[in-house]
């Protein structure tokens, strides 16, 4: 009755951290073989072959231009990855920097920087997305400053959280004592002290960032046509639903794998962190 | 009280500021109202015109101050496209979006306490990991992709319902209900993932602790020491995502009601901004902002006022 | 899947039927795919529809406050001028029974028709039509209308006739008095309930939901069939394609070929054409449009037929000039094919216009507009393969009637350009030089001279020649790589007849029936 499940529990993480590793790893190398070839041309049209269904030539189908969907998924999937990547690390670096600095030193400027994130939080992300566009421009680079701003705040909050939990302990003050300065607290103290926080955070972020690439496609605020992405793909497949399923289809699932492979491994690392 | 005060101030600043920065949005986005509602058939002499005619030429604080004098003083302004009061539009839409949120909220506490309960319960047997797992899958899904397959399979394949045919709750509430449920699945699903994962893990941290063995000493069984000494203290962290969740769902359901064709906040935003009806749009980010930051702050209460510890710091 | 099969089968032969009767039709004065009898039976007065519109009525329901193609499409129900234009593009008495025009063509003279009603009940009398035109030059939001209610010099009545003088003579005039609704005299809510004298009466409306109008009993002309009409909208492309599966919408326009390919075996489907004129338009001020050998060699380069084959599997009409077919007596079909695809000429010229290598050019679209964005997808692969590094940037639709339109601030946009009147000026008039409308800085002296010619010539035939020469050098030099004129597919339900296509931007819905 009372006995703790310390075995299952064992062998679930590696279940976890294997199926994620296995997942991640054949997703990207899809991406990288993707980048260099794909079977056919991404950009290739072909009015013959408009929504054909999976076939042993296609093994996705084709889209409204008869372009190959296996090997568009393959370049989307990259795109998305690199904007997901870029992002996360935007709102990590900046979410470190903040939370550090307001964790740490409290004050005036804690508050003012929490307000600010607040602020960001509660403000329409199409708004702003639309103010960074008529600020700097098109392109896959403005989907991934303005995902990087927004994922700030919540970077900072679990940074500073943190930060504020560990100054107050014990180890911090004997560093204090041994006459370290306030950065080198910051930075070799505390901050490695942070990584279990952060890596969830990095995670999470990572499928949000994968998420927040398709709802801003879908809101056509994304990655230019012809290009590829995921997002993209899938708010276009959702038009020729009914006609082309395997369209939407295909497309959502290589989102659920990417997606599912990392935080699988996120959960898979964070458990054996925990160990 | 002091912190009550303090937070009120907080809540003020964020909408001073929040409202500015969205007036001034319009300023950087270029095309305004005049030459939205003109279209393809004036020339730029009567763009100008007409932006004169609607004060659009004036400088952005003048603009401002003025949306802010008659907002303070109840008057949300008239909406440039639609030519109706503010008030009348936001009327019309609020109780649809908080409808959706209400409903997808309710969702979320029916479906997830009884499958959390349940896989912590089960703790490492089978029921307990295919809840893992697919708790796993579940969060992967984009809700984007939830709402396309919901609205093929429940729409186009099994007709359960018809997207796009939304019916208003003044009509046939039962119709509104039913259709409004498959949004507010979407928005619902992967939180009630987040949700059944968290209280999982909370409630087994709990378990863990001495006083739940004291209960066990007491004859309590695994399961009634779960539901009533483990539960109370593990919902602390729960109540706090959820209170986030809230805030998160309304701007979730800009995406959802888009999908889905209902015709709530979300979708008002939308089109408001795209025709830079700035009025309608200003009201409509002021009542997020205040959504999001009076949720957090009734959150901030809620979480003191469970837990003691925090209370006395 | 055998029954699926046969839908298909039965879908595909129906929409080679209707190719094949589009083909035929080509030649008949407008795009009247006359839809009468598509199901033979008889008539049935009654019974209520629902009509699927692609976007909100993003307007106040002021007739004179609206500007939106998509508010008039649906508002053409409600009100009526003095004359209305018919489906074969003729402007025909409406509220006023006769009307002539001095031969010095400043005098319009119209009789006012006895007994019109109001929605209100209230009787048309000339006070109102006076009060009409005077609200409408002093309040209206549509310029050009405006511009041509101040060549007004005076307007008078006199028992049932109306007399109208210009200062000067205006060709186009009838066609801007049927922009005139006639609204009863002092009526302060027509934003919010509109009162005209259409065949249908207004009931309600909810913002990006729907709009709801009844039968006029007392229509002066033939009632309409229908009880009621509600005009849903949806927004979104899927849903409206859900609805049509589900059978919600029984008449719906404005559909691409891809969408009513999956149409089920309830509706029929019509096609017309949009009445729009599609291009690549290009900045002809900036540098290398500002070279006519280059934008000769992007006509050469893009093949036209391979667009219709890709986007809309081959539907829509070729066109060469910024007139559409619909416009039959100016539109010159010999105009459409004066560039034909050659991607080794156009290598040639672009050789000789020194850009040998090619250049890279961006294509701004408005995002909103799925045609274009897939049009311009198109026209970077066909520039791709003359060396041409074509790029596209989606941009919200503000922005770019901001940036590009009212800018001018880009090097070439996929749009098209329909006309607000029947009348060639609404479609040519824009490109001369000092036209505020010249978004593309078109420049050339004697298409200036030529249009500046046709708008003062009385004579029709004359006038026509002159309007048909402007046309010609808008593709001789290359002004814009011209390219369609879309398909309008319009999915109507079997047990539904009577749907007539317009050459302007309207749905009307009075001739609409259901039929045993």
């Amino acid at each position: 009755m009372k006995k703790i499940n310390t075995e299952p529990l064992f062998k679930r993480q590696n279940y976890f951290l294997r199926i994620g590793a296995v997942i991640t790893v054949v997703m990207l190398l899809m991406i990288v073989v993707g980048y260099f070839w794909t079977p056919y041309s991404t950009t290739q049209m072909n009015a013959d072959l408009k929504f054909a269904g999976p076939s042993l030539a296609h093994p996705f189908g084709t889209d409204n231009f008869g372009r190959d969907i296996f090997s568009r998924v393959t370049e989307g999937a990259g795109t998305t990855f690199f904007i997901a990547v870029c992002v996360v690390l935007i709102g990590c670096i900046g979410g470190t920097i903040i939370g550090s600095l307001t964790g740490y030193f409290g004050g005036a400027a804690d508050t003012i920087l929490m307000h600010i994130c607040d602020a960001i939080t509660a403000f329409p992300s199409i708004l702003m997305a639309l103010v960074i566009i008529a600020a700097f421009g098109g392109g896959k680079y403005r989907i991934i400053l303005i995902l990087g701003i927004l994922f700030i705040p919540s970077f900072a909050r679990v940074v500073r959280g943190e930060f504020v939990r560990q100054k107050n302990l014990n180890y911090i003050y004997s560093a204090r004592l041994m006459g370290a300065g306030h950065f080198r607290i910051m930075f070799r103290h505390i901050l490695p002290n942070t990584i279990p926080v952060l890596l969830p955070a990095i995670s999470i972020g990572f499928n949000n960032a994968v998420l927040a690439e398709a709802s801003m496609s879908y809101l056509s605020i994304g990655v230019q046509p012809p290009d590829a992405s995921l997002g993209r793909m899938l708010s276009e497949a959702q038009v020729y639903l009914g006609k082309a399923p395997w369209y939407a289809i295909f497309t959502g699932l290589v989102i659920v794998l990417l997606i599912l492979g990392f935080s699988l491994l996120g959960e898979g690392l964070q458990q054996k962190n925990r160990r | 009280m002091k912190y009550i005060v303090k937070k009120l101030i907080t809540l003020i600043i964020t909408l001073f500021v929040v409202s500015f920065l969205a007036f001034l949005a319009f300023q950087v986005i270029s095309g305004d109202a005049a030459t939205s509602m003109l279209g393809t058939n004036a020339t730029p002499e009567q763009v100008a015109q007409l932006r004169a005619e609607l004060g659009l030429d004036r400088p952005v604080l003048v603009q401002y101050g003025d949306w802010l004098g008659s907002f303070l003083q109840g008057d949300m302004g008239t909406s440039y496209t639609y030519n109706i009061p503010v008030r009348e539009l936001i009327a019309q839409r609020l109780p649809v979006t908080a409808l959706l949120t209400l409903m997808s909220f309710i969702l979320i506490l029916v479906v997830s306490f009884p499958l959390g309960l349940l896989a912590a319960e089960q703790e490492g047997r089978l029921l307990d990991r295919s809840l893992t797992i697919s708790n796993q899958i579940i969060m992967s899904i984009p809700p984007i992709f939830v709402g396309i397959l919901l609205s093929f399979v429940f729409g186009e394949v099994l007709r359960v319902f018809v997207p796009g045919n939304f019916v208003s709750y003044k009509e046939d509430l039962p119709a509104f209900l039913l259709y409004m449920l498959f949004p507010a699945i979407s928005i619902a699903l992967p939180r009630i993932a987040m949700t059944v994962k968290m209280l999982r893990s909370s409630v087994l941290n709990e378990m863990g602790k001495n006083y739940i063995y004291t209960a066990y000493s007491r004859g309590h069984s695994r399961s009634s020491a779960l539901v009533s000494h483990a539960l109370p203290n593990a919902m602390i962290p729960v109540v706090a995502f959820l209170a986030v969740s809230i805030a998160e769902m309304a701007a979730a359901s800009i995406i959802v009601e888009q999908i889905f064709s209902v015709p709530g906040i979300g979708r008002l935003l939308l089109a408001s901004i795209s025709n830079r009806d700035v009025p309608v749009v200003q009201a409509i980010v002021v009542i997020l902002a205040f959504w999001v930051v009076a949720v957090n702050f009734i959150a901030d209460i809620l979480y003191q006022y469970m837990d003691p510890r925090v209370r006395l710091s | 899947m055998f029954k699926k099969r046969m839908l298909t089968l039965f879908l595909l032969l129906t929409l080679v039927a209707l190719a094949l009767c589009a083909c035929g039709d080509s030649t008949q004065p407008g795009n009247q795919d006359d839809s009468e009898d598509h199901s033979s039976g008889e008539i049935v007065y009654g019974g209520e529809i629902v009509v699927g519109i692609a976007q909100d009525l993003e307007d106040s329901l002021d007739p004179y406050q609206m500007v939106a193609a998509g508010t008039r499409e649906v508002l053409f129900n409600l009100f009526e001028g003095l004359v209305k234009p018919n489906s074969a593009g003729d402007y025909v008495p409406a509220v006023a029974s006769d009307y002539s025009i001095s031969d010095d063509r400043l005098t319009y003279t119209f009789t006012l028709r006895d007994g019109v009603l109001f929605h209100n009940g209230e009787t048309v009398t000339a006070d109102d039509v006076l009060y009409s035109f005077e609200t409408c030059a002093s309040t209206t939001i549509d310029l050009s209308l405006q511009a041509a209610l101040d060549g007004i010099q005076d307007i008078s009545a006199e028992g049932n006739t109306v007399t109208i003088t210009l200062t000067e003579p205006n060709n186009d005039f009838i066609s801007y008095v049927a922009g005139v609704y006639i609204i009863p005299q002092d009526y302060a809510d027509q934003a919010t309930n509109p009162v005209g004298t259409g065949p249908f009466h207004f009931v309600s409306r909810s913002i990006q939901e729907e709009l709801v109008m009844e039968k006029f009993e007392d229509y002066w002309g033939q009632a309409a069939y229908l009880d009621k009409v509600t005009f849903k909208i949806y927004e979104d492309a899927n849903a409206k394609m859900s609805a049509l599966g589900a059978g919600a919408i029984d008449i719906t326009s404005h559909l691409t070929v891809d969408q009513a390919d999956v149409l089920s075996s309830e509706y029929t489907v019509l096609e017309g054409t949009m009445n729009l004129v599609q291009a690549l338009y290009l900045n002809n001020a900036v540098a290398p449009f500002d070279n006519v050998l280059v934008r000769q060699a992007m006509c050469y380069a893009v093949n036209v037929q391979e667009i219709l084959d890709l986007t809309a599997n081959g539907h829509g009409t070729k066109v060469g000039t910024s007139i559409y077919p619909a416009f039959t007596k100016y539109f010159d079909a010999t105009l459409s094919d004066y560039y034909t695809y050659d991607p080794d000429k156009a290598r040639d010229l672009l050789e000789e216009a020194g850009y040998g290598d090619g250049f890279s050019m961006t294509i701004t679209v408005p995002s909103n507009y799925t045609p274009h964005v897939n049009t311009a997808e198109v026209l970077v692969e066909q520039l791709a393969a003359v060396g041409i590094d074509a790029s596209i940037s989606t941009i919200e639709w503000d922005t770019w009637l901001n940036d590009v339109y009212n800018g001018r601030n880009f090097e070439s946009t996929v749009i098209g350009f329909d006309a607000a009147t029947l009348t060639a000026g609404a479609l040519l008039d824009r490109w001369v030089s000092t036209n505020g409308k010249n978004m593309i800085n078109f420049n050339n002296a004697d298409y200036d001279s030529l249009i500046a010619q046709a708008e003062t010539t009385t004579d029709d035939d004359a006038q026509t020649e002159l309007y048909k020469q402007a046309a010609r050098i808008l593709t001789e030099q290359a002004a814009n790589v011209y390219i369609q004129d879309m398909a309008d597919l319009v999915a109507i339900k079997n047990n539904l007849t009577g749907y007539q296509f317009y050459p302007l931007y309207v749905m009307d819905m009075s001739t609409v029936h259901y039929v045993q």
